[in-house]
């Protein structure tokens, strides 16, 4: 089943929760709708399944309009944040629900109706449990339960809200990967809703980022992580490091407060007078000088220090903010000539593939890196030191 | 009107139909007899009103009825307070039995309640004779009249602060005695406050059963005008003489309190409503 | 020397023997002696006697009416309280909150002043009764007068118990029938009614109970004609007058031990709702 959402707006007294929303989905997608909470995505979900009513604007369930149609006509199954399993039913009962309601002239024979529950719940790996009662099963079973219990009706559209917001993380994970495996089975149409952006980007074939009542963008997870749309999906879909800066008259983009190696704040070391044979031959002593310094950070200068890179003054360009996830970021004990910020390590979280570092500026500014183990371990990087923090890809939106 | 139409809601004529037979129900049931209290005791108009509840009789079946409430409200409240103290802030064998014994009265007929104590204090009774020699009449006396009415009613007070105190725990009353506080103070400084307005609803609740029992009175009254006769007796007797309109003036009365203890039962339920069980 | 079994936890909080002596000594005094008393009267009594007594034609008929007339009563309430409830829970509707409060008056009002004003309203002249009659329906001085009265005072009771299921019932479950192809009709009767049930069960027998011991709210209306219209309360207190206090007490005896089993049986609803109620 395809899915045409056409202009739907909605309204909760003063608040707007949808605000003149399109979206299509192709047959056999699955699709997240991902947000914060009030971003109006389980309206949207609640109003494809017919539970709610849109104030304007329509929705075409394979290019039927499908506002008169109640959700059980609409073969629509929905499967809720906290189940709602029937407590007085036995797991097969539940399942069965949907078979048992139907009209005499659709209803199967109880023999179908058996062979058809069960299957399902071999499907979904409970048929052991069939005749166990809600309150006996696990959070995770329960919602496969309720899961077979939606697709025993065989529904052209699958819509979970939340479908596993209400369990642990480890069986949340597991719980993910099975979903996802079902679909590639099933291929049956489905929309979920979540706030995990971690489980939208895992699971779905194209995100739906919504915010405010209002879609942001729409992609597969690569496109929306890497190429997010403006600093909302951004920001909800990773981590990141602000960076104050500007850009000069060039278009070159500066940091604002950086150092470099010239404006290391260490005093230049006093250069000793040349001995004898360095005065006989300039020519050695300055490829020294040029190659010693880098090799051995700490050696006196010979020569005198080479004449300063005039800084370009920050007043003549347009403030910008530069965004940068904390695996771009790249950390240094000395400067080179690129442009760093000097910050104080705060925190090593060494828990995982990447080594997090949390640091502080001398502004008061946090900043998160993220980086491999070895880097930490070469350059001896501890709590309270100092380091260089320069962001190595950056991404700016225009308006900050 | 009547909540707009939604996903999960009935049609509208079965909205109207249900919501018409529950009107025309309550009306029937509840309302209708309000009123007919209301209108026959103002049927022979103001002046006969007056004059029944001004009547001698009238006027000694109040001070009754307020004189057995005064003392079976306070001695019920005192057991609640003890009753509920004990069952919520231990844990001992035998708990159970203990509140169900509590909620004996409301499964017992009024009658029957009346009918004990005339076993134990009558004549012919292990007590009576006792009673006799010593010229203490307890049946047929205002005594008698107290101890009948304190047991229909001293679940009120007990069941109403028992959820209560159950749900706030102990922890409150451990730290004040950690802190040195002894028994009393941690009572009263610590405990009292935090139950006051369920214990307020449950003397409401009892004041209103204390001062409207009936079928329990009755029996150990005697119906001895003028002596024994509660505001609730005392309609009776009015009624059975055909005297309409002043049994129903006396009624008035007692339908006002009623009313006055619903008014302050819904006032307190709306702004205290997780102090309170309701009902 | 230790208790084998222990009796109580060990506490920090003072006064528990004083609260739980008060306590057990005022029940002693108020309950189980007067209570005793009852039982003591009845064992005077020869067996054949007791028997005897409670099985005379009279009392027969006179249990047959009360259990039979407080069912009838209990199960109009149930049905109706229902409704009430679904009503008050689900819909808007002007004056509510007067509507609810009203449920609660044949609780709290007295009922000997109930017994007459129904009496008076139902009677042949009576408000309801005069547009009654030329129907040749009376509905006071006989055994429907005690239905009335009955429906009267079990009123709140299953209102009052089914109200806070029907509002904690999570609009979910609904929902979820809907979407698998549930009419609202089938929706109720498979979701919805199994859900209540044991809150509808509790307040059934609750009113039962009231229904059964009600004294007076029902001598007004019902006629009291032996054999016809006569409760059991009233049977009691007529033996009382005659002091036929054997008898009397062995009667008592028989509902107490009746209502008794009740209060286990409503005790033990009681628990299996609130068990439903809990949340995973």
């Amino acid at each position: 089943m395809s899915i045409q959402v056409r202009n739907i707006s909605k309204r909760f007294g003063e608040t707007t929760v949808l605000d003149n929303v399109n979206l299509t989905v192709h047959s056999g997608e699955l699709i997240a709708l991902l947000g914060p909470s009030g971003s109006g995505k389980t309206t949207l979900l609640r109003i494809i399944a017919g539970m709610e009513r849109a104030d304007t604007g329509t929705v075409l369930l394979d290019g039927h309009e499908s506002l008169t149609q109640n959700a059980g006509a609409r073969r629509v199954g929905f499967v809720f944040q906290h189940y709602a399993l029937f407590k007085h039913m036995s797991v097969f009962e539940n399942v069965a629900f949907g078979l048992r309601v139907r009209p005499k002239k659709e209803r199967l024979s109880d023999k179908e109706i058996h062979r058809k529950v069960m299957q399902l719940l071999a499907l979904v790996h409970l048929d052991k449990f069939h005749d166990r009662h809600p309150s006996q099963l696990s959070g995770g079973q329960r919602q496969r339960v309720a899961l077979a219990r939606a697709l025993a009706v065989e529904p052209k559209l699958l819509l979970l809200d939340e479908p596993f917001g209400a369990l642990d993380a480890k069986v949340r994970k597991e719980l993910r990967r099975w979903m996802r495996r079902l679909h590639d089975e099933i291929h049956v149409t489905s929309i979920f809703v979540t706030h995990d952006q971690e489980e939208a980007m895992e699971v779905a074939d194209r995100v739906v980022v919504m915010s405010n009542g209002r879609i942001e963008q729409v992609g597969s997870p690569g496109d929306v992580y890497h190429q997010p749309a403006n600093s909302f999906v951004y920001d909800f879909l990773g981590n990141y490091n602000v960076f104050e800066g500007w850009k000069d008259t060039e278009g070159k983009t500066h940091l604002l407060e950086y150092e470099t190696r010239e404006e290391d704040s260490s005093p230049p070391p006093a250069p000793t007078a040349p001995s004898g044979w360095m005065k006989r031959y300039p020519e050695i002593t300055g490829l020294l000088h040029k190659i010693l310094p880098s090799l051995v950070p700490g050696v006196p200068s010979l020569l005198p220090p080479p004449k300063k890179k005039p800084r370009p003054t920050p007043n003549q360009g347009k403030p910008i903010k530069l965004f940068a996830r904390p695996h771009e970021l790249f950390v240094a004990k000395t400067p080179d000539d690129h442009e760093y910020v000097l910050a104080t390590v705060t925190h090593i979280n060494p828990a995982g593939p990447l080594v997090k570092i949390e640091m502080e500026r001398r502004n008061g500014a946090a900043l998160t890196a993220e980086v491999p183990k070895e880097v930490i371990d070469m350059l001896s990087i501890s709590k309270n030191d100092q380091i260089y923090v320069r962001p190595k890809n950056t991404r700016i939106f225009e308006g900050g | 009107m009547i909540k707009s139409a939604s996903y999960t809601i009935e049609p509208l004529f079965m909205r109207l139909l249900l919501s018409l037979i529950a009107i025309l129900f309550i009306g029937i049931f509840v309302a209708l007899p309000l009123s007919v209290v209301f209108a026959e005791a103002l049927s022979k108009g103001w002046r006969a009103y007056m004059d029944a509840l001004m009547t001698e009789d009238a006027r000694s079946a109040i001070k009754l009825t307020l004189l057995v409430a005064a003392i079976a409200v306070p001695c019920n409240v005192v057991f609640g307070l003890a009753a509920s103290w004990a069952i919520t802030k231990f844990e001992f064998v035998g708990k159970r039995l203990l509140i169900t014994l509590i909620d004996l009265p409301f499964s017992v007929s009024p009658v029957i309640s009346g009918l004990i104590y005339v076993l134990l204090f009558g004549t012919g009774s292990v007590l009576g004779g006792w009673l006799e020699e010593h010229n203490l009449q307890i049946i047929f006396a205002v005594p008698g009249l107290v101890i009948a009415t304190i047991f229909v009613t001293f679940p009120f007070v007990a069941r109403e602060l028992i959820p209560l105190m159950e749900e706030q725990g102990t922890e409150a009353e451990e730290a004040a005695v950690m802190l040195g506080a002894n028994g009393w103070q941690t009572f009263w400084h610590v405990t009292l406050p935090n139950i006051k307005w369920g214990l307020f609803y449950g003397v409401l609740l009892c004041n209103a059963r204390a001062m409207g029992e009936f079928g329990a009175v009755s029996v150990v009254s005697g119906h001895i005008r003028g002596l024994t006769t509660t505001l609730p007796l005392h309609v009776e007797i009015l009624y059975n003489e055909y005297n309409f309109a002043a049994a129903f003036a006396v009624a008035s009365l007692l339908t006002m309190l009623a009313l006055f203890t619903l008014l302050l039962k819904s006032i307190i339920e709306y702004y205290f409503p997780h102090e309170v069980k309701a009902f | 020397m230790a208790f084998p079994i222990k009796l109580k936890q060990s506490s920090v909080i003072p006064g528990f023997s004083l609260a739980l002596g008060f306590t057990l000594l005022y029940l002693l005094l108020i309950v189980l002696v007067p209570l005793s008393g009852l039982f003591i009267k009845t064992s005077t009594l020869q067996w054949q006697s007791f028997i005897d007594t409670i099985t005379a034609p009279r009392v027969m008929a006179a249990y047959k009416i009360s259990f039979l007339i407080s069912f009838l009563a209990a199960l109009v309430n149930m049905v109706f309280g229902l409704i009430v409830a679904w009503v008050l829970v689900r819909y808007r509707l002007p004056l509510k909150k007067i509507l609810d409060a009203m449920i609660d008056l044949p609780f709290a009002l007295p009922t000997s002043v109930a017994g007459i004003a129904l009496s008076t309203l139902y009677a042949p002249h009576g408000w309801i009764g005069k547009l009654l009659t030329p129907y040749g329906i009376q509905l006071a001085f006989n055994p429907a007068g005690i239905a009335i009265a009955l429906i009267f005072v079990g009123l709140p009771f299953v209102v009052r118990t089914v109200e806070p299921v029907l509002q904690d019932m999570d609009k979910e479950l609904e929902e979820a029938a809907m979407t698998l192809g549930a009419t609202r009709w089938q929706t109720f009767t498979k979701v919805i009614f199994p859900y209540i049930m044991p809150a509808l069960l509790t307040g059934f027998a609750m009113a039962f109970a009231r229904g059964l011991g009600e004294y007076g709210s029902v001598i007004f209306i019902a006629g009291n004609m032996p054999m016809v219209s006569e409760i059991v309360p009233l049977v009691i207190i007529t033996k009382l007058e005659q002091y036929d206090y054997a008898g009397a007490t062995a009667i008592a005896l028989t509902m107490l031990i009746i209502s008794f089993l009740l209060l286990l049986t409503i005790n033990m609803l009681q628990r299996w709702n609130s068990a439903r109620m809990v949340h995973d």
